[in-house]
Formats: C-alpha cells, sequence, structure tokens
C-alpha cells in the first residue's frame, strides 16, 4: 500500500476494527488507518473536501445506517470517488452479497477468518497486492 | 486462483504472453490460461457460450484494433460481464491510464516487471490474493474448502 495515504476502514465492530488496525501495525503496513463505523459517515468523511483520499476502502458489509451495498452503490455513482479501490472485508458468505459486490466491481472479497494468525495473513495479502499495484493519485 | 475456471490474458505481445504461461508453470497453477492478442478479440470470447467464463482477466493496455481501456468500458457495461476482475497488466505506468483504469473499476494495476523473478513474485502475489478472495461464481461449499485447507498447509 502507499504508506503515506490513509487505508480507510468501514467497520461498526469496534472488536473487528482493532483486530485489522493491530495486524496493519504487526505488519508495519500502513501509517494511518481511519476507521468510520457505517457507510453514511465514511461517505460524509470521503465528500467532505478537507479530508485526505484514501488509497484503498476496506468495507464491512452488515453495518447499522448505510451498510456496505448502499455505500458502495453511492461511491461508484460519484465520478470523484469511484477511482478508489474498495475491498469487502466481512463475515459473510452468502453468495448473493459476493455477486452484490462484484456487480459495483469490488476489488476483492474476504471473508474474515476467525483465528488470528490466519486473519493476519489475509491482511498481509491485501497490503502485498496493493504494494505491487500501483493507485490512482490522490485527487 | 480460487476456482479451477481460466484465466483470461488479454495480451498482443507473444514474448509476454509466453512469460506468463511459463510464470503459472513454473508456480504449478492450476488454473488454465486462455489467450485472446485484443480487446475485440477478448469481447468475441466473452460473448460465446461455448467458452467458460474466466475467474479473473489480466488485461494489457496497448494494444491494436481494441486497446485495454476501450475493451474496459464495454466489458463494465454489459451485465453479463461486469462481476468479472479484471487487473490490468502493462508496461504503462502513465498516470493517465491508471487513473482511467481504475475509474473503470480494475481490481488492480500491476506494471509488469522486467527481471522474471521479479515477474513469478507479481504472479504468485496475484494468484494469493485471488485465492483468499470470493469470485462470484456461485462455486462454494467442497472447492472453498480445499482452498482454505491448502492455505493453512
Amino acid at each position: 500500500m502507499h504508506k503515506s495515504r490513509p487505508l480507510l476502514l468501514v467497520e461498526d465492530d469496534q472488536v473487528d476494527a482493532r483486530a485489522v488496525k493491530r495486524a496493519l501495525d504487526d505488519l508495519n503496513m500502513a501509517d494511518s488507518v481511519v476507521h468510520l463505523p457505517n457507510g453514511e459517515e465514511a461517505l460524509a468523511y470521503l465528500r467532505s473536501g478537507v479530508n485526505e483520499r484514501p488509497c484503498l476502502i476496506l468495507l464491512d458489509l452488515n453495518m447499522p445506517r448505510m451498510n456496505g451495498i448502499e455505500f458502495l452503490r453511492e461511491v461508484k455513482n460519484d465520478p470523484s470517488l469511484r477511482r478508489i479501490p474498495i475491498v469487502v472485508l466481512t463475515t459473510s458468505r452468502e453468495d448473493r452479497d459476493v455477486l452484490g459486490t462484484f456487480e459495483h466491481s469490488v476489488a476483492g472479497y474476504m471473508v474474515k477468518p476467525i483465528d488470528y494468525p490466519k486473519f493476519v495473513q489475509t491482511i498481509q495479502a491485501i497490503a502485498e497486492y496493493w504494494s505491487l499495484s500501483v493507485l490512482p493519485a490522490g485527487v | 486462483m480460487r476456482n479451477a475456471k481460466p484465466v483470461l490474458l488479454v495480451e498482443d505481445d507473444n514474448i509476454d504472453a509466453m512469460t506468463v504461461a511459463r510464470a503459472f508453470k513454473d508456480l504449478k497453477l492450476t488454473n488454465s490460461l486462455s489467450r485472446c492478442t485484443n480487446g475485440e478479440e477478448a469481447l468475441a470470447y466473452l460473448r460465446d457460450p461455448n467458452h467458460k467464463e474466466p475467474c479473473v482477466i489480466l488485461l494489457d493496455l496497448n494494444m491494436p484494433r481494441m486497446n485495454g481501456t476501450e475493451f474496459l468500458k464495454i466489458a463494465k457495461s454489459e451485465e453479463r460481464l461486469k462481476s468479472i476482475p479484471v487487473i490490468v497488466l502493462t508496461t504503462s505506468n502513465e498516470e493517465r491510464d491508471v487513473v482511467e483504469s481504475f475509474r473503470l473499476s480494475v481490481a488492480g494495476y500491476i506494471v509488469k516487471p522486467v527481471d522474471y523473478k521479479k515477474f513469478v513474485e507479481a504472479i504468485r502475489t496475484i494468484d494469493l490474493y485471488w485465492t483468499l478472495s470470493e469470485l462470484p461464481d456461485g462455486e462454494t461449499g467442497v472447492e472453498n474448502a480445499q482452498v482454505e485447507t491448502a492455505v493453512a498447509g
């Protein structure tokens, strides 16, 4: 990933959010993680005009107020936001969610492993892949 | 990759296509590799019901007849094709190409390493990521269980 730019984590569960931050920390992969608890707050953050655009968004699906699929629809219909890659990180393995999110061109769909070492492996694979990939400059 | 579907490589350069095939072989990837030499051919391939839908598409950008960006514009507007993840694999790291590709919702943009060992590493990273990621194919259950065992091992 591009360490200088923040990673946006949209996740309502505090324990899961702490696990992601801890794994990224253990891997020394991201300097700053911005964590917001639902799609509505994440959209407001992205549209505020003052916050630095994240290099990548990690998105949970089941959240109150605005869930992951609703958030995806909004971001992908917004010309100024649609270029930010979004990776789903969820406990749901339902076909409906997998298909529904790939129809909105998510850039990956990871089911959260319950076991912490496996969870770190998943975060590491995400971090390695998005370090290898070029990312669009933040606009 | 996560499932046994073929990977579609869209690449006009024969040497580059051979390098990808060689890396797949060296990494013992079980996915077969189908190849088209430009965007037009790739669209025809994907629209042909006799061909198995690929799990992911590896897309070069600079190609004759229909280039990668033109291909993306059409593929991402077609209901049947838009869910297939497309990973750009190119020599261009021009900002214009990167921004345009992500605006068209690519799922990664890899600049081809010139060094073969690094190239193999890049393909290994792509394979690991798309083995962990679910794919929109409806093929779950036994297959996923096997993948998890393989990852754990």
